[in-house]
């Protein structure tokens, strides 16, 4: 399938005051190609779940979007700490955020079950030290 | 129903995104746990939230919700307010809390 285009957003650590756009970006993009208003809604919380996944555990990383005619893929990509144990992270509940991130709202234990229920795919690597991977993809039809 | 329709019944400060009055509201959402709002809020709601910091906005905004109350008189922070301005989200505050608020706009029919 032709990809039609693709975009990448830089993601900052700790940075919750612009944690949010990459999302915006891409859901502007995306009501500007006509994708169903539905579809758009899923791809947003499963954006915006992992764009903050970056901003509140991660030492930063990005979010790169390649569109197709009849689908979405998202890598949500930071370069660490890593995941030590990601069936415990899938866990809905369960959460390493800082308190400081829980009193802002976060930290609920449920970015990552999130993205799994919004997503028609749903991929994870991580290597403790190195890097987490998340891979999502949200078919138009 | 309107925001400005809400602001004038309820006697709301409008704090910013005072372009974004015209917005058409549907039903109310109230939590503070963005996780569990971003999968439950639904477009046009009036959402009801203590949390103040810009990413309610970013949140608000991915959502469409009509607009963002702040109970309380809770003081919201200045970057959230440039945000709603530029993304037209309307921040309104009350003195009243979220309980309150929310029969407030039930006897309104929202």
């Amino acid at each position: 399938m032709e990809e039609l285009l693709s975009v990448k957003y830089d993601v900052v650590s700790g940075d919750f005051i612009r944690g949010g756009e990459a999302s915006s970006n891409l859901k502007k993009l995306l009501n500007q190609l006509g994708v169903r208003s539905d579809i758009v809604k899923r791809i947003c919380v499963a954006c915006y779940e992992a764009e903050m996944n970056i901003v509140i555990h991660s030492v930063g990383g990005y979010i790169e979007a390649k569109i197709y005619n009849d689908k979405i893929e998202i890598t949500a990509y930071d370069y660490g700490p890593g995941i030590p144990n990601i069936e415990l992270a899938m866990q809905e509940g369960y959460s390493t955020a800082s308190d400081v991130a829980r009193e802002m709202g976060f930290g609920g234990g449920m970015g990552l079950p999130n993205i799994k229920r919004s997503s028609d795919e749903f991929y994870i690597k991580s290597e403790v030290g190195k890097f987490t991977e998340i891979k999502i993809i949200i078919y138009f039809n | 129903m309107k925001v400005k329709d809400i602001v004038d019944a309820l006697n709301l400060k409008v704090l910013a995104g005072g372009d974004g009055l015209d917005r058409e509201v549907k039903g109310v959402y109230t939590c503070d746990l963005l996780s569990w709002v971003m999968s439950h809020g639904k477009q046009n709601n009036a959402w009801i939230t203590v949390q103040i910091h810009p990413n309610i906005i970013a949140v608000a905004t991915l959502l469409e919700f009509s607009c963002v109350i702040i109970p309380e008189n809770i003081e919201v922070e200045e970057a959230t307010l440039n945000k709603a301005n530029d993304e037209k989200i309307p921040v309104l505050q009350s003195n009243l809390n979220a309980y309150e608020i929310c029969i407030e706009l039930n006897k309104l029919g929202v």
